[in-house]
């Protein structure tokens, strides 16, 4: 018994199945994390006073961190299209490359953390903090989920190729579509937690 | 070797996996009829679990100074639960013996817990108790109960049959919404046990007392993720399956209005429930991390101003527990709606009428119900601009529902009506939900939710809908197609019995809840309003109530008996299709195997195409040229 | 892109690194601009614009939203629309009280 439209397309809709999951799923991504920025938002136009991000956070690490995640989104793209090409060996690279962005990413974030924990600064100190480290620690949670589904692709899933290349370059794109919006969310976060 | 019969579900899963074993064909199936099975079962017991928590509330309400008679309300599923053990052990049939095993369980849970004298103090109920009880009453009868069996069960089983798919689109991550689901229940359950017992802050969690309340809350909050997480990866799957699964023939505006309403509630669980998680984890991070998202400054506590860091808003959790919950109660109806359009279709011999009003109705009841959420919070001071706003959405929003009703109504006219057991209920679903659907209207105009608001009116409101409204419309599914997924029919004359003493006693429950919430007694109160001189002159409808509550248990056991009973004793079917229906799941083998069907269905026609004037019989299924 | 062929996907691969070099300069301006310590207002705006364009650069692009099917679309304008009720909403409710 097969499943229709797991690898081709289905003709009226013009996608196959996990394209069309993962876009949902996504969706649904916008608004956990966009309850999250309206509870945000809600309680800093509701407070007395509200600190400037870039006066207790470490705005020069942050921006390095946003250009990590940045560039990991180019190589998860870039690996999907060395599949497309046909070039396992580069899309080997590029994926590897990305795994390594992610774990750059959150080994910066875990010394921002630190850094505020030895100053005794956990999220019951204020709301400034408390939306700081939620906010971040969830985006935090989907890195590692992200970096756990490419280390699949990039290890022993890749074994896919061998037999359902088709098949395996859907699922790192569906994967690619994961980090992307992995990558967008903290396009937002940066902004509004350092900058503002 | 896989040598049951059609009966039980096993069938469903055993044809093509012959050497699968016990544990992958029933425990961890990927076929979405066995799953569907596997979450039906599942919800009716947290269905009687829930109904029993009620039960014993409802002695509290109606004898507040008397002690409980727990024996009395051990011994129902005690027998049920020794019977079935009795039955299985018998005729070696392991569903049976297990549910035997689980009612013998609740019976022991119930006794266990009115003998204890810190509980129940001289058999009756502490406050604090039966403030968790009706937390977890609400939480267990959405979350575990109606949701998992109108869309796990009745969506998992029904939907990919009616789209003729073999499956859904990702049989992998159904069986892991079902594990999930399951596990959201364990860790639920668990909570009655932890110290300080469980969630007591009712089934919507308000912070602050939710915020400071005890250990059960936060085992509430993780139990809610594991049901957030089985509800996401389940609507995923159910919008792709009927998007990209459907057969060659089968348009959008072909498909069962069952199907349509599956589609819209799986976009209502998408994109709703997700504010949810994201106020849990903010609930979480305030219980366990000391945070103050929900807690405002400078609040005092037992005369002790709390050592937090404050300025946080109560209202924030209100916002975004009511942007879910409001679209979760048109998860709740619509499935329903689904189930009685098809009973009535098929019963009246005759076409849906108004099938096109009906698709668009059901849309933009889905999008409208994500911008009414603030009626539910109409007391907390909101300005004139806000509460016209959501007031308008309101009753706009109750247009819609109108529109489906009066459809459903209107098919029933010049109809060829079969008095069958499923139909009966359908039809009662009708002006229930119409009294439920009406009542609904002074809480969505703020003048009158003023006197209204959080009042035992809410809450017979409420239950109109969802009991003699959606539960009896999953009763007529059970009664219709149980003939599909077992080969044998249920017995009417049980299902009669059910139907007539269920409509009555439900009546009896909620009806009084509307005089009483008008004479604005309160709801959540542990002694049913004896303390407020306003209740006075109503009291005297506690004891109706729960005289009515307890016989509606009783009339719950020719239904328990029938479905058992049926699976091995009941009348077997003649043809695959023994109520002449016109949709796809009718059109496969009993039960259909593993794939569904024989052949790659194609549609020709649409779904109610009954007494068509040229066909040679009084259907013509879609799948016909 | 399902069937693209070689060269489709080559100009592909031109157009990522342009974006990715667009999303380098558009980070640097935001940092750049906070520092210019605009009124709260002004630098809400600006702030959301540019991460507004960068968003709209990674899911165009990298997302391949700008070449997508109806459906998806149809799906993101409404999860949209909801977002945006959900955020303004209880604003409006905290800026219109009785008292």
């Amino acid at each position: 018994m097969q499943i229709p439209y797991t690898v081709t397309t289905r003709p009226d809709t013009g996608l196959h199945n996990a394209k069309l999951g993962i876009w949902l799923f996504l969706a649904s991504e916008v608004m956990l994390f966009g309850s999250l920025f309206s509870a945000y938002i809600l309680l800093r136009v509701a407070a007395v006073e509200w600190p400037h991000g870039s006066q207790l956070l470490n705005v020069p690490l942050a921006f390095i961190n946003t250009v990590i995640l940045i560039a990991s989104s180019v190589t998860m793209v870039l690996s999907w299209a060395s599949l497309k090409m046909k070039d396992f060996a580069k899309y080997r690279r590029y994926m590897g490359l990305t795994i390594l962005c992610g774990f750059g990413f959150l080994i910066i974030k875990a010394f921002e953390y630190g850094a505020k924990f030895s100053h005794g600064i956990f999220p019951a100190e204020d709301l400034f903090y408390a939306t700081y480290f939620t906010l971040t620690g969830l985006h935090g949670l989907h890195v590692i989920g992200g970096i756990i589904v490419n280390a699949y692709f990039w290890g022993p899933g890749s074994r896919l190729w061998n037999t359902e290349p088709e098949r395996f370059t859907n699922r790192v794109e569906v994967a690619g579509l994961y980090w992307h919006f992995v990558d967008l969310v903290w396009i937002f976060l940066f902004p509004t937690l350092y900058l503002l | 070797m896989q040598h049951v019969a059609a009966a039980t579900p096993a069938a469903a899963g055993a044809h093509h996996e012959e050497h699968a074993g016990f544990w992958r064909t029933y425990v961890f199936s990927l076929d979405h009829k066995v799953i569907g099975i596997q979450y039906m079962m599942t919800a009716l017991l947290f269905l009687f679990l829930g109904f029993t928590l009620m039960m014993l509330m409802r002695w509290q309400i109606a004898y507040p100074t008397r002690g409980i008679p727990g024996e009395w309300f051990a011994l129902l599923p005690a027998v049920i639960g020794l019977a079935a053990v009795a039955v299985g052990a018998y005729s070696k049939r392991r569903l049976t013996l297990l549910v035997g095993l689980l009612f013998g369980g609740i019976a022991w849970l119930v006794w266990w817990m009115v003998s204890d004298e810190t509980l129940f103090p001289e058999g009756i109920m502490l406050p604090e108790l039966y403030n968790s009880f009706g937390a977890m009453h609400g939480t267990i009868m959405i979350f575990l109960g109606v949701v998992p069996l109108a869309v796990g069960g009745f969506g998992n089983y029904v939907v990919p049959l009616q789209v003729g798919a073999p499956d859904m689109a990702f049989p992998k991550l159904n069986m892991m919404s079902y594990w999930s689901y399951f596990a959201g229940g364990v860790v639920m359950l668990t909570s009655f046990f932890v110290p300080g017992g469980a969630a007591n802050s009712g089934w919507t969690s308000y912070p602050p007392l939710a915020d400071i309340a005890t250990t059960g809350q936060t085992v509430w909050l993780f139990g809610m993720v594991f049901l957030i997480t089985s509800s996401l990866l389940g609507s995923v799957n159910f919008i792709v399956t009927i998007v990209q699964l459907r057969a060659k023939g089968l348009t959008f505006m072909r498909l069962p209005f069952f199907v349509w309403a599956q589609f819209v509630t799986s976009f209502l669980l998408l994109l709703a429930f997700p504010p949810l998680e994201g106020a849990a984890i903010l609930q979480l991070m305030d219980r366990l991390a000391g945070t103050s998202f929900f807690l405002p400054s400078g609040l005092v506590i037992s005369g002790q101003v709390l050592d937090v860091a404050g300025g946080g808003s109560p209202l924030l959790w209100q916002h975004l527990f009511w942007f879910l919950a409001h679209p979760e109660v048109y998860v709740l109806i619509l499935p329903a709606m689904g189930i009685v359009a098809e009973i009535i279709a098929n019963n009246t011999r005759k076409p849906l009428w108004g099938y096109r009003s009906l698709v668009y109705a059901s849309i933009f009841l889905g999008f409208m119900s994500f911008i009414v959420w603030a009626h539910h919070m109409f007391m907390t001071g909101m300005g004139t601009v806000i509460s016209t706003f959501f007031q308008t959405t309101t009753m706009i929003i109750s247009i819609p529902s109108v529109i489906i009703l009066s459809a459903l109504i209107i098919s029933l006219w010049g109809g060829s009506i079969r008095y069958t057991v499923p139909m009966l209920f359908a039809i009662a679903f009708l002006p229930m939900f119409g009294i439920g659907g009406l009542t609904g209207l002074p809480l969505g105009l703020a003048p009158t939710d003023i006197h209204l608001h959080d009042t035992y009116y809410v809450i017979g409101h409420f239950h109109y809908v969802v009991a003699p409204g959606t539960i009896f419309a999953l009763f007529a599914g059970i009664y219709y197609w149980y003939p599909k997924v077992t080969g044998r029919m249920m017995s009417e004359a049980l299902g009669k019995v059910h139907f007539w003493g269920s409509l009555i006693c439900m009546n009896g429950i909620f009806f009084p809840m509307l005089i009483q919430g008008l004479a604005g007694v309160s709801r959540r109160l542990y002694d049913g309003g004896t303390q407020y001189a306003h209740a006075q002159n109503v009291l005297q409808w506690n004891e109706v109530m729960s005289i009515s509550a307890w016989a509606l248990a009783l009339f719950q056991i020719p239904f328990i008996l029938n479905f058992f009973w049926s699976m091995k004793k009941g009348k077997q079917v003649e043809s695959d299709n023994p109520w002449g229906a016109t949709t796809l799941e009718w059109q496969t083998p009993t039960p259909p195997p593993h794939g569904n069907f024989t052949s790659i269905p194609e549609v020709y026609r649409g779904p109610y195409e009954y007494s068509a004037p040229d066909a040679a019989k009084d259907y013509t299924p879609q799948n016909v040229p | 892109m399902e069937h693209a062929s070689q060269d489709e996907i080559r100009r592909h691969v031109r157009t990522y690194i342009l974006v990715f070099v667009a999303l380098l300069g558009l980070t640097v301006v935001t940092v750049a601009v906070s520092y210019l310590h605009l009124s709260i207002v002004p630098a809400v705006i600006v702030a959301l614009f540019i991460a507004s364009v960068k968003g709209g650069l990674v899911a165009s692009y990298f997302m391949h939203l700008i070449s997508e099917k109806k459906l998806v679309y149809v799906t993101l304008v409404l999860t949209v629309v909801f977002f945006i009720a959900l955020i303004s909403l209880p604003l409006l409710g905290y800026h219109d009280t009785i008292d």
